[in-house]
């Protein structure tokens, strides 16, 4: 089937009215020997029944948050989603419309991106924030380009070996273009060396790439780190857990000149990882060179307050070549659904729930050092909820893995042959963590 | 229009509606073995709360319905906004993107778990390779810049293995913004070149530039004027002569699917916007999906993971054997690659080419019927989009472009892309898409004509429209002097 | 438009005023006129030394930005801060409050390939 709403006599009338007899006339400017003689090799059109069975088939074929019980995390977390959310995320008006570029038909895309900003900021206890990246690991290479700009002449960035693996994978991408020198402290540990990192500080460093949480899900002491960059005149950026910012230190207030993060877990579905939501904040001082837009709010003619996006001069479609960053798009959806999940939660909502976690990721951290197959390398690290463990059991942690995916239990993700980083969140019961638990004990 | 119901302009924010003590639903009841911050975290526990909104489910749910009220979406209207390919989203697509075993996947789950998953991934990587004619992709960029970014990166990679990354990468003037931001990221230096008269590429001006040190060519084709180049063959070969790669900029797919496959034209690689020819949502400003189709050379470099089949049948993921590595976390924007694999499905090939014809025939339509109320550049056999130039009206009449595009919210269309591309001074693009119905053509060319006879008879009502919208023009200016980008409250109010 | 007799003039639209040693720098009205209200202007530092040619700030409206060039090669002594929180005096008084940097110009010879008024205006006619 298709989409097209066009009938046969209304074709014939518009070849008619163009003045030609065959479609095919259209296209003599393609030349002849680059064109198809065959149809494409794909499979005939299906009508939509056929297709919504096949997805469904698709669907089934993978074991969901409901047969497998989510203990994993890594950036992308089994959150509740509010019911509400998706229904917001349905309205036509916004997931059909496109980029806000017609302030005057576009203000409710752009009223909400405001106040996904305005959140983002609250949490971020930074001035600036823009209206979202595509995901946690390019808002972190974005924040490295930017802090080279910043600095004008400073090329080289110091990043904390114990953030995300994937974003250290792809900001070591971004940095193969050469304009970047991504230099990774304590790479493989657990935590950053602050010596270490501080040894590594010159002032050739644009800036010093922190975890807030790291990957292990523990609070690193990043405040000296962050006054050591300064002290060098380096940026610092610290890579957040935004629904931990709930409950932690806001970047700002640490000192930080940049946050950036994922901001999946704020309304979003885990989608198999994709689209997340990158956000990125900063101070005002350094805001002209952020990557992305920016939502404002000004008035029109007749007085009314009104959105526009604005500072638009640092953007592709006008400075092109001299832009502060390619990026095109912003996710935006994904920012209205983090917008709504803030205002669904609020503040005493929002920091419950990020203990509510936190809680039962401690408990279940506890009740699996006591089953005696796990031990914790840092026993004096502070988490959030997320934590990892070594293995110490009988046999490999790889057995004990398959044998939890066979009970139903997603029991986090593997670090090398031997580790096992787990995720707690809000949605997590007491029987689901009992049975995570029952398993490992009768595994040994 | 009756008064009461008329929405007109933004309300206060969710922010400035808080109430102390106001809750939604959904806020969870803390646990009793819940610790505080200070036991969690020490010195780095959070003393004030942030001042997110208080508000109730139903002070939210009108908020959102208030907001959406004032925007202007695909299925609100015609929106010819050229180069953006604005056609019908279907709803099968956003039914299948929410089924659990696809929303509910974690990305760290293991292969055998999600086999369906993965499945679906390599069909539409099949797919997209056969559609393109080349045969490699990578799913994950996020969008078309991001693919071009990543196309960029992997030239940069096979150059080097070559022995010499190169230096620059030439664009025609008709490029998109993207292009040349995204060469400047991959560390190239960007070099312009003219178009010809007929907003083709001067291949004259391009052998001028080619060089040893060209690491590429980048072309929009069909070009931003809505033309395919018919030099396309020798336009690629010229690039390959130089040991360059020629990279197609695949906004405009949607007018030659099933009928010329940029990889038969001779291009080394191609991004392709799932939100534009797949019909995935544009959402406001994303998310889509930019993948990356490559030629046999490249393959080895694209970032990883990619969905393979096995000998056994099964499916799972794999790094290329020199992959530049990858370019963000996980596998892409999967619940976009869900909606465009139900509208392949759907389509199939004839379906397809039907896509690419109607489209064509649309435009075509279109602008045989707007001719005589606009110049239109480059008056000949289009593709998918045109461009009118309003440099004419303007100087009769001193309505500029973006008077006319703002009218036509009056109209109750969205404006076509206004001030691109460059080189055609007062342009508006127009891409009408396959799915718009013939009565909407008709009225938009209607609406465009009694516009042109507005800026004869009253200019002064097209300055100043649009005149029904939520809000009317506004102050940019001032927007961008003293930026207010946040509502001022709680940590530094 | 007004082009005032008594300065120089760029292609690229700057005007020029020469005092012995020092120059004073800004946009025509014509270049103002062209660009719109102005948003933004990126100052260079005192003390920061151009050749002539090189971009030693930019002028931004709502949707363009546009480079300036040093019209001689020299050291900014002096820039006019105002235009950071007031950059609409561009558009108001280009040749008077609206001055952008002051050089100390270090090739005086360079003047010589500046534009009068008569041939600006022939350039912008």
């Amino acid at each position: 089937m298709d989409f097209l709403p066009i009938t046969e006599t209304e074709r014939e009338l518009m070849l008619q009215r163009i003045g030609i007899a065959d479609v095919n006339d259209l296209f003599s400017d393609i030349p002849r020997d680059t064109r198809l003689e065959n149809r494409l090799d794909l499979d005939a059109g299906l009508e939509e029944m056929q297709v919504s069975k096949r997805l469904e088939e698709l669907a089934r074929a993978n074991s969901n948050a409901a047969d497998l019980v989510c203990f994993a995390g890594g950036g992308i977390y089994d959150h509740y989603q509010p019911a509400l959310i998706d229904n917001i995320l349905q309205r036509p008006e916004f997931f059909t419309a496109y980029t806000p570029y017609q302030p005057e038909v576009s203000q409710g895309t752009l009223q909400a991106i405001y106040e996904f900003q305005t959140g983002i900021c609250e949490l971020c206890g930074l001035p600036v924030a823009n209206a979202g990246m595509y995901d946690g690991a390019t808002a972190l290479a974005e924040a490295a380009f930017m802090a080279r700009r910043v600095s004008r002449t400073r090329s080289r960035v110091l990043v904390a070996g114990s953030i995300h693996p994937e974003k250290i994978e792809t900001l070591r991408t971004y940095a193969r273009a050469g304009t970047l020198e991504v230099e990774v402290i304590s790479e493989g540990q657990r935590s950053c060396n602050n010596t270490e990192l501080c040894t590594a500080l010159g002032d050739d460093v644009a800036a010093v790439l922190l975890p807030y949480p790291n990957y292990y899900g523990m609070i690193e002491d990043v405040a000296p780190l962050i006054e050591a960059a300064h002290e060098v005149g380096a940026l610092a950026v610290l890579d957040c857990n935004p629904l931990l910012l709930s409950v932690l230190k806001p970047p700002g207030d640490l000192g930080a000149d940049i946050a950036v993060g994922e901001a999946q877990c704020l309304g979003n579905a885990m989608n198999f990882g994709g689209p997340g939501l990158g956000f990125f904040a900063c101070t005002e001082k350094i805001m002209r060179q952020i990557p992305g837009r920016l939502v404002g709010k000004t008035t029109d003619i007749d007085g009314h307050d009104a959105y526009v996006l604005t500072l638009a001069t640092r953007e592709q479609h006008i400075r092109r070549e001299k832009a502060t960053s390619n990026i095109c798009s912003n996710h935006a959806l994904n920012a209205l659904a983090a917008g709504a999940y803030l205002a669904a939660t609020g503040p005493k909502g929002l920091a419950s729930l990020a203990l509510s976690a936190c809680g039962k990721a401690h408990h279940l951290h506890d009740e699996l050092i006591r089953t005696g197959s796990f031990e914790d390398p840092c026993p004096k690290a502070n988490f959030g909820y997320e934590f990892i463990l070594d293995y110490c059991g009988t046999g490999h942690l790889d057995a004990l893995y398959d044998a939890l995916i066979d009970a139903g239990i997603l029991p986090g993700i593997c670090v090398g042959e031997k580790s096992l980083l787990v995720a707690v969140t809000e949605k997590r019961t007491d029987p689901e963590i009992e049975s995570f638990v029952g398993e490992v004990r009768s595994h040994a | 229009m009756p008064e009461p119901f008329q929405n007109r302009g933004p309300r206060p924010t969710i922010y400035e509606s808080s109430r102390p003590g106001a809750t939604c639903v959904c806020a969870p009841v803390a646990d009793t073995r819940d610790a505080s911050s200070d036991a969690f975290f020490g010195d780095y526990a959070r003393q004030a709360a942030p001042a997110l909104p208080q508000v109730s489910e139903v002070e939210i749910m009108r908020h959102y319905a208030h907001l959406a009220s004032m925007n202007f979406g695909v299925d609100t209207g015609s929106y010819p906004l050229g180069s953006c390919t604005m056609k019908y989203n279907p709803r099968l697509n956003e039914w299948a993107a929410r089924l659990p075993g696809f929303a509910q996947l974690h990305p760290s789950q293991p292969d055998e778990t999600v086999q369906g998953a993965l499945q679906l991934m390599y069909e539409l990587q099949q797919d997209l390779c056969e559609i393109s004619g080349l045969p490699g992709v990578t799913l994950q960029p996020a969008a078309g810049a991001h693919g071009e970014y990543c196309a960029l990166m992997i030239f940069r990679a096979a150059h080097t293995a070559a022995g010499n990354p190169r230096k620059k990468v030439i664009i025609p003037d008709t490029a998109h913004g993207t292009n040349p931001a995204s060469v400047a990221m991959a560390g190239y230096e960007v070099v312009t070149i003219p178009s010809t008269t007929d907003g083709l590429v001067d291949l004259e001006a391009l052998r001028a530039a080619l060089d040893h040190d060209t690491a590429a060519f980048m072309l929009t084709n069909p070009n931003t004027v809505g033309i395919f180049d018919p030099q396309i063959t020798e336009i690629t070969r010229a690039v390959h002569e130089v040991g360059a790669f020629a990279y197609c900029d695949g906004a405009n797919l949607n007018a030659i699917l099933g009928i010329t496959r940029p990889g038969d034209q001779g291009f080394d690689a191609l991004h392709i916007n799932l939100h534009k020819t797949f019909s995935t949502p544009h959402g406001g400003g994303g998310p889509g999906a930019g993948p990356l189709c490559v030629s046999a050379e490249l393959c080895p470099y694209l970032p990883g993971p990619v969905a393979v089949r096995t000998e056994t049948g099964a499916y799972a993921r794999k790094n290329p054997d020199k992959s530049i590595g990858r370019v963000r976390s996980y596998m892409g924007n999967f619940a976009i690659f869900v909606r465009a694999y139900a509208y392949i499905k759907m389509l199939g090939a004839e379906g397809l080419r039907g896509v690419a014809e109607q489209a064509v025939l649309s435009a075509n339509y279109l602008r045989v019927i707007v001719q005589d109320t606009f110049t239109v550049a480059y008056n000949r056999t289009c593709m998918h989009e045109f461009v009118l130039s309003g440099a004419n009206l303007k100087a009769e009449t001193g309505v500029s472009t973006l008077d006319v595009a703002k009218r036509l919210l009056d109209y109750g269309f969205h404006p076509p892309t206004i001030y691109f591309p460059l080189i055609v001074s007062e342009a508006m693009m127009l891409e009408p898409t396959e799915t718009e119905p013939l009565a909407a053509l008709d009225a938009l060319a209607e609406a465009l004509r009694a516009i042109a006879a507005e800026a004869k008879s009253d200019p002064e009502l097209l300055h100043s429209a649009p005149h029904t919208t939520p809000v009317r023009r506004l102050d940019e200016a001032g927007a961008a002097r003293n930026p207010n980008l946040r509502v001022v409250q709680g940590f530094c109010s | 438009m007004a082009i005032p007799a008594e300065l120089n003039y760029t292609e690229d639209h700057e005007w020029v005023k020469i005092e012995s040693e020092t120059a004073m720098i800004g946009i025509t009205d014509y270049a103002q006129d062209q660009l719109g209200g102005l948003v933004f202007v990126n100052l260079p530092a005192v003390g920061d030394t151009f050749a002539v040619g090189a971009v030693f700030g930019e002028v931004e409206s709502v949707k363009s930005v546009s480079e300036l060039l040093a019209p001689l090669s020299g050291k900014v002594i002096e820039v006019n801060a105002e235009l950071e929180s007031a950059p609409e005096t561009i558009n108001n008084d280009p040749y008077g409050a609206g001055w952008i940097i002051k050089m100390s110009v270090s090739d005086p010879s360079q003047t010589g390939a500046l534009l009068d008024a008569t041939a600006y205006e022939a350039l912008t006619a």
